[in-house]
């Protein structure tokens, strides 16, 4: 499968990447041997198979609704790279 | 904008779809134990989990499964057995994960919908459901006025939701008014979310087009920001007048976001991202699949509360009240409850709706109170109405004077309080009778206008005589011996 210049650019938008130019060439093609290798798949029968959506064993792994440990604010914004103590703060963002 | 003729819009048929999000009333938030609560300083209500930290797995709520079914049994939708859960991508600073776990294939709760009855209308119009699924909430982001910076509060990242999608098949604002209500009461009554869109923890998108009559469907525009019912109605007034003066102008109608102003009821595009959101939703490896028993279907629906429209049936068909009576008794869970209780002692059905009305919903209204907290008892109620039926004293007395202190006071019945106030009514004819002759003795001019045919004038006897009486003499009696006198 072919990865074209246009797929390319929507992808690294939707994953808000940035590269250079020169590299994209070399992306497009790492993507479509991706693709290809992944494509194999589509030549084992899967007839009468029901979807796999889960590697898990587990079934509803669900919770009790009580409430457990927070992470103290002091924590929870320590790694962030701008914050006011009270909030996160990032570049504006307007919808 | 131009004003649309009547003749122009009839032309036009209006297709409406509705997207209701319900915070959920849970104590924690929906993949993560961290409290799920309003009005906290920002960040505290915070974990690994909900910050979406490398390495952190979410875990299912189990109680967010259970509202969720609630919601869906009392709209007539399928329970879903298998459930899956997807991740929808995007970027946005208030979704720590870049992604927010919803459910896109295999949704909790298929079809089902709701019979409601839009104002004014004659007949109930049934409006069918797509589906009703779980999702998280994002965080909350405050854009600053001074700096270029957008403060990002993540308290209400992972606040279980519930969204509430119809199929297109809403067909005017007022439609979609009597919808959004009874999926607020209904909620209300499950006690699942508090509904308040003014606050936000029940929010509406409208997807709104227009098509001629028959002609296929017309290009949608998606329209957010109505806090309030009556707003997502003048939103879709002012969209549907806007599409079709487009179409009729031989523009397109252009599918995209638009954003309400309340202040001017108008609808605004908001600014259009480059490209079209993609969302690549895919099945998301982290939650373990959710299987749905019968056993546990069938426990929800034992807790299941009686639900508006069973109510308002129960009071109309058996109780045999007006539909009027029965539709302001059921507005909430506590009052129709209340009346409900009051129904089981007494055969006066009328006369307590009567009272719940009356009496009890302006003391109510002018207290601020609840019916929840409030005061009367059942009995004591039944005690009031038990009264006015023996005759004992008339609905004004014991309204006027007998309600306001039974309400203040727990241990007291309404018969107690009519003797220690000497407001029982004296219906002996020993005790009416000189009264009534009096009455007719001091307006001689009145008794010879009724006796030459204005026999209108008995009403005012007997007030005269209630009057005369304090209040006491029962007008019944006083009437009959009147007519007595008067013959």
């Amino acid at each position: 499968m072919n990865i074209n210049e246009e797929s390319l650019k929507k992808l690294a938008h939707l994953a808000r990447l940035d590269f250079d130019a020169s590299a994209s060439e070399k992306m497009a093609k790492d993507l479509s041997g991706i693709l290809d290798w992944v494509e194999q798949l589509n030549e084992v029968d899967t007839e009468g198979v029901k979807p796999l959506t889960n590697m898990s064993q587990e079934i509803n792994a669900y919770r009790e609704d009580v409430v457990g440990n927070h992470l103290e604010r002091e924590k929870g914004l320590k790694n962030a790279p701008d914050q006011d103590g009270e909030f996160f703060r990032v570049p504006k963002v307007l919808d | 904008m131009t004003m649309l003729d009547p003749e122009v819009s009839a032309k036009y048929e209006i297709v409406v779809g509705l997207e209701i999000h319900c915070q959920l009333l849970t104590n924690t938030k929906i993949y993560a134990a961290d409290a799920n609560r309003f009005g906290e300083a920002p960040n505290t209500n915070i974990s690994p989990i909900t910050l979406g930290h490398p390495g952190t797995l979410p875990k299912l709520n189990k109680k967010v499964v259970d509202y969720a079914i609630k919601m869906g049994l009392a709209c007539g939708c399928e329970i879903s057995r298998e459930n899956s859960f997807e991740r929808k991508n995007y970027f946005y600073p208030d979704l720590p994960k870049g992604y927010q776990l919803t459910q896109d294939k295999a949704p909790i709760c298929v079809g089902g919908g709701l019979e409601v009855l839009p104002k004014g209308a004659a007949e109930k119009v049934y409006v069918p459901l797509n589906r009703i699924h779980f999702e998280e909430d994002a965080g909350k982001s405050i854009h600053s006025e001074t700096e270029d910076v957008t403060l990002v509060d993540l308290n209400r990242a992972g606040t279980p939701l519930i969204e509430i999608v119809t199929e297109p098949a809403i067909h005017s604002a007022a439609e979609a008014g009597a919808f959004l209500t009874d999926v607020r009461q209904i909620v209300r009554y499950l006690e699942i979310c508090d509904g308040n869109m003014e606050e936000g923890s029940m929010r509406c998108d409208a997807n709104i087009s227009v098509r001629k009559y028959g002609a296929p469907l017309g290009k949608k525009t998606e329209v957010k920001n109505m806090n309030s019912i009556r707003n997502v109605q003048r939103a879709i007034d002012h969209e549907v007048e806007r599409q079709i003066i487009l179409i009729e102008a031989g523009e397109e109608v252009i599918s995209e976001t638009r954003t309400f102003d309340a202040n001017t009821g108008t609808t605004a595009a908001m600014r259009t991202k480059e490209e079209l959101n993609d969302y690549r939703y895919f099945p998301d490896p982290d939650l373990s699949p959710l299987f749905v028993s019968e056993e546990w279907i069938e426990g929800i629906r034992t807790e299941m509360p009686p639900l508006p429209a069973d109510l308002v049936q129960k009071f109309t068909q058996e109780y045999g009240l007006p539909a009027y009576d029965a539709g302001v008794l059921t507005e909430t869970k506590e009052m129709a409850l209340f009346f409900d209780a009051v129904c089981q002692q007494t055969q006066n059905r009328k006369a307590a709706s009567n009272w719940m009305m009356g009496p009890i919903k302006s003391f109510l209204n002018e207290q601020g109170g609840d019916i929840k907290n409030f005061s009367l008892s059942v009995d004591q109620f039944v005690g009031l109405i038990e009264l006015v039926d023996a005759g004992k004293v008339n609905f004004s007395i014991a309204s006027k004077e007998i309600f306001p202190r039974l309400v203040a006071d727990k241990a007291a019945t309404a018969e107690s309080i009519a003797k220690a106030q000497n407001l029982l009514q004296d219906s002996s004819e020993d005790t009416i009778r000189p009264i009534a002759e009096a009455v007719l003795a001091e307006m001689p001019d009145k008794v010879t206008a009724f006796k030459k045919g204005k026999k209108g004038l008995i009403g005012m006897f007997i007030g005269q005589v209630v009057k005369k009486s304090g209040g006491k003499a029962d007008p019944k009696k006083a009437g009959a011996i009147l007519q007595e006198l008067l013959a």
